[in-house]
């Protein structure tokens, strides 16, 4: 029995090959031929376990898709509808939204690993690149994935956000009027934030995970010792030409992200089924009420992922009368995050081989963007708060302007030759 | 940086983030509810409280009175007996017996729907709203609120827990008098804590409406954990035994 198993998938698999000559290397280019550093470390589960997010939100949407009402008139109730009528309605869409602030918290250690280790620098600024074109792009989708319910502060938030595009000259008003299709947030404005959210902006999401990964496999992953294993000595125990210092990533990678997988699942589990809203975070009070044009909540703020932006915003004053300088440093923040390949002068990559200076800058920069996260989900009322932000704010900025200065100037220790532990 | 540094790293920043969390919640100045989910009887007193005090002019549109039979433990002989005080069908939504126009007439403003309040206001603060009306004859309908201010509502549990008159403090900055406490001028039909576990009853119930889910999902989240832990465990197995190739 078991032998007419083997043989007739080993027909089918001959039979697909003959077809298909291209798809098994392929696979093995990437799966069991792919060559990763043995000593990855904790921080090497973010990026699969950020793929895992986005296949959990891509599946919950999907479900939430077939009973969520897109117009303003039956939105809410038809969220209301899936938490109540839909079986296990509650439980997918708990999912979905808490999967959208998981997504942030994973993505947002990615993005630190990678400053942590130099992962940005040569050979892999392409790489980089591509990660944050997914970050401005997972922006995009969360944002408009949160006005969907169609509460206060989808409303409000919308309203908020897409007036930013209204402090460009000359175009502005025009351009917030076609953003929207009306004059405020509106059923035409919640109809294509749909067709964005579920439609065009995952398939450029999935575009630029493929070329993500494919760009990184060009080039071969970094380690938390910043060591080119292909700079190093040669053949291990899978393959005479593959680097001493490397193993395959299945089944090493695969299995051991299984077990980051175990951990993820188990905290994602626990906020699903006991702190759903997360005290207020993952979802908001005051979107438990229906979006109202003439009823302007008392702190209209965004998702905690996008609290630092937002509390820059707020803190930056108007000079000469013109109000463009808070969303020019909002948006110059993130530019910011890009430019890092080429700001970075460091001889060595990881910062396990920089000096005190180096960690004191980053870990500087990882207060800054916390504390403003905090100023910014705050209600703003405080000025002593603003001036704090104020600061803040500035040296996220020296973070980034004088890391030139900073990376050069460092003393760096020597790098080993080949990479130093693994676990 | 040793691996011993990276784990500590790691738990820097995840701390980091988690305490912008806590630091990020509100409302620390309300007396604890003590509602329970798990207490049927007090659920059951909560429904029986609201389809008689609240829902004259409150309606709660999401929820339905066979879901909120079959959640409660009630029959539906139950529910259309006792419960169903407007004669609509056992499947119906709960609509306010006072249509929005009579309303409008009444209060200046249509009350507003209570299917979801409790995860707009959070059970603290609808226990001490419950508790915290006053006679106050400045406003249109005689009554205020301390935890509400000007709130349009008057006080539909007035016969339980008796009236209550401000105790004012001494004049701020603005020359206002602030309400200090509250005093119970002419006593209800109720004890104080008797009256404290119908306003806890009546809040546990709004809290069972605003997220029907809420009464399984804890339950159910125990035996997720549960195989989760046992599939991370399997899964750690493995790991182990498949890296005892790498040197």
């Amino acid at each position: 029995m078991s032998n007419i198993l083997t043989r007739t998938a080993d027909n089918v698999m001959d039979w697909v090959n003959a077809r298909a000559p291209n798809l098994m290397p392929t696979y093995r280019k990437h799966m069991t031929e792919y060559y990763a550093p043995k000593n990855f470390n904790v921080w090497y589960y973010f990026g699969s376990l950020a793929l895992l997010v986005l296949v959990n939100q891509i599946v919950t949407g999907i479900f939430l898709t077939m009973h969520y009402k897109p117009s303003a008139a039956e939105a809410f109730d038809s969220v209301e509808y899936i938490m109540r009528d839909v079986d296990w309605g509650w439980l997918i869409r708990y999912m979905h939204s808490t999967g959208a602030s998981l997504f942030f918290i994973v993505v947002y250690l990615h993005m630190f690993r990678g400053l942590m280790y130099g992962s940005y620098k040569k050979p892999r600024e392409l790489v980089w690149l591509l990660g944050m074109v997914i970050y401005l792009v997972l922006m995009a989708e969360a944002f408009m994935g949160y006005v969907l319910p169609w509460g206060q502060m989808s409303f409000w938030g919308a309203k908020v956000i897409i007036s930013l595009f209204g402090a460009i000259p000359v175009i502005g008003t025009d351009l917030t009027q076609w953003i929207m299709g009306d004059y405020i947030p509106s059923d035409a404005t919640l109809n294509r934030f749909f067709a964005l959210h579920v439609i065009a902006l995952p398939i450029v999401l999935l575009l630029l995970v493929v070329l993500h990964l494919g760009a990184l496999h060009e080039v071969g992953s970094n380690n938390p010792d910043g060591v080119e294993i292909k700079k190093g000595p040669k053949g291990n125990r899978w393959s005479p030409s593959a680097p001493t210092d490397s193993i395959p990533f299945h089944p090493y990678y695969t299995l051991k992200d299984l077990v980051g997988v175990g951990f993820f699942l188990m905290f994602a589990a626990f906020v699903i089924f006991f702190i759903p809203n997360f005290g207020g975070l993952f979802l908001e009070h005051d979107n438990f009420t229906v979006a109202n044009p003439l009823v302007t909540p008392a702190h209209i703020k965004p998702v905690w992922y996008f609290t630092p932006y937002y509390a820059m915003l707020r803190v930056v004053p108007s000079f000469f009368g013109i109000k463009l300088w808070g969303v020019l440093v909002m948006f110059g923040a993130i530019v910011m995050l890009f430019l890092v390949p080429w700001l970075d002068r460091s001889p060595v990559k990881s910062f396990r081989y920089r000096g005190k200076l180096s960690w004191f800058m980053l870990l500087l920069f990882a207060l800054c963007f916390v504390w403003l996260a905090k100023i910014g989900g705050g209600p703003g009322t405080d000025p002593k708060e603003a001036i704090v932000g104020r600061i803040l704010t500035g040296l996220y900025f020296v973070f980034f302007l004088t890391m030139p200065i900073w990376t050069k100037i460092d003393k760096t220790k020597p790098v080993p030759e080949r990479v130093t532990t693994h676990d | 940086m040793t691996k011993f540094n990276a784990l500590k790293a790691f738990a820097l920043v995840a701390g980091l983030l988690l305490s912008t969390g806590a630091i990020a919640q509100e409302e620390a100045s309300l007396p604890h509810s003590g509602t329970d989910l798990t207490d049927k009887g007090s659920l059951q007193r909560g429904a029986k409280y609201f389809m008689s005090y609240c829902s004259g002019c409150h309606s709660m549109k999401y929820l339905r009175y066979s879901r909120m039979g079959d959640d409660l433990g009630l029959t539906e002989q139950d529910v259309q007996d006792h419960l169903n005080l407007s004669g609509s069908k056992y499947g119906d939504h709960i609509i306010a017996s006072m249509t929005p126009e009579m309303a409008k007439l009444a209060f200046n403003k249509e009350p507003p729907d209570l299917s979801v309040i409790a995860r707009v206001r959070g059970s603290d603060w609808i226990y001490a709203y419950l508790k915290s009306f006053y006679l106050d004859e400045s406003r249109p309908v005689g009554w205020n609120n301390t935890v509400f201010p000007n709130a349009s509502m008057p006080n539909p549990l007035w016969e339980l827990q008796g009236l209550q008159h401000p105790v004012y403090g001494k004049a701020d900055a603005t020359g206002e008098r602030p309400v200090e406490r509250l005093e119970v001028s002419q006593p209800g039909s109720l004890k104080p804590q008797e009256f404290d576990q119908v306003a806890r009853d009546i809040t546990a119930f709004l809290e069972y409406a605003g997220e029907p889910a809420g009464l399984v999902r804890p339950a159910l989240g125990v035996w997720v954990l549960a195989f989760l832990a046992l599939f991370t465990f399997l899964a750690w197995l493995l790991k182990k035994e498949y890296w005892k190739d790498v040197h």
